[in-house]
């Protein structure tokens, strides 16, 4: 995979994957259905294997453009704010705990499934200009979390199963 | 490497007990340590829109937006307020449980809407809450 048009196919086929995701997201009944806003962030599998596969530069450019075409596929530009500010921050945790060693690529997940409900609800804060969110930040750090050890397992699955010379 | 995976797995475990510990001790708080309020303040974009007590039964119509294209219908209703229909792509503001204690919100993200209980002092103009 050192060839360039190659890899920009192959991170097409990714983005292509990520929106897949984001639909059956968008299909599936509620998860947690006593619980508003609660989004497995499917998606973020391709984020995870991109991470420990291709490094954080090809994960953040297919987290992007991925983020980018579900809002204007299923969201609104409130939408793609929120997804840009959760997107990045838990991106950035992630690489940032990834170099670190200090945990596997589950823990990794965990915590960029949290900070990616951070995020947004940091973005939520700003826009909405109130600070009463405290109920969802309980609520999205147990769902971040559980959302983030699937994501996790599925991920390390991923790495561990699809051949290095693949991809 | 093979000695590596424990400790990596040990510092997950330490990593996902204390989110969940973070959280449970919020949710206990948020939800058993708080008085129950007597008014809903709804804000849009963060100005006020309107206060109404709940005492009182009511149905309120929230149009926003450009063109007040957006629409969230707030009902109060036994003393807890929630919201009925919205016309949020995402409908969270609506699968959201009734409201009544202080503090607590409803929140509509897609068309800024916020809905807030607050514990207003009651010997304070009541004449104002509608
Ligand atoms: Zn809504």
């Amino acid at each position: 995979m050192k060839n360039k048009s190659k890899s920009v196919a192959f991170a097409g086929i990714c983005v292509a994957l990520a929106l897949i995701l984001a639909y059956i997201e968008v299909l599936l009944p509620p998860l947690f259905s006593a619980v508003p806003g609660i989004k497995m962030g499917l998606p973020n599998i391709i984020i995870v294997f991109l991470l420990y596969r291709r490094g954080p530069v090809f994960a953040g450019i297919v987290s992007l453009l991925r983020i980018l075409l579900v809002s204007m596929l299923f969201g609104n530009v409130m939408a793609l704010l929120y997804s840009l500010a959760g997107g990045i921050l838990s991106l950035a945790v992630m690489v940032i705990l990834k170099k670190l060693n200090a945990l596997s690529p589950v823990g990794v997940s965990v915590a960029g499934g949290v900070t990616h409900n951070v995020g947004q609800i940091m973005m939520a804060v700003l826009l909405l200009d109130t600070v009463q969110i405290g109920y969802y930040l309980v609520v999205l750090a147990i769902t971040g979390t559980i959302a983030g050890i699937v994501i996790g397992l599925c991920g390390v699955l991923l790495v561990k199963r699809i051949p290095q010379k693949l991809i | 490497m093979k000695k590596e995976i424990p400790k990596k797995h040990r510092n997950d475990i330490i990593l996902i007990a204390c989110v969940l510990l973070v959280a449970a001790v919020g949710f206990v708080y948020l939800n058993f340590f708080r008085s129950e309020g007597n008014t809903v303040t709804v804000t849009v974009d963060g100005t006020e829109y309107g206060v109404y007590s709940l005492s009182e039964n009511r149905t309120e119509d929230i149009y926003t937006g450009g063109d007040n294209q957006h629409h969230n219908r707030l009902v109060i209703k036994d003393g807890k307020a929630y919201m009925e229909t919205a016309s949020c792509p995402d409908g969270i503001c609506v699968a959201h449980k009734p409201v009544f204690r202080d503090g607590e919100s409803i929140i509509c993200l897609p068309n800024r809407v916020v809905v807030t209980v607050d514990l207003a002092d009651e010997t304070e103009t009541p004449d104002i809450i509608m």
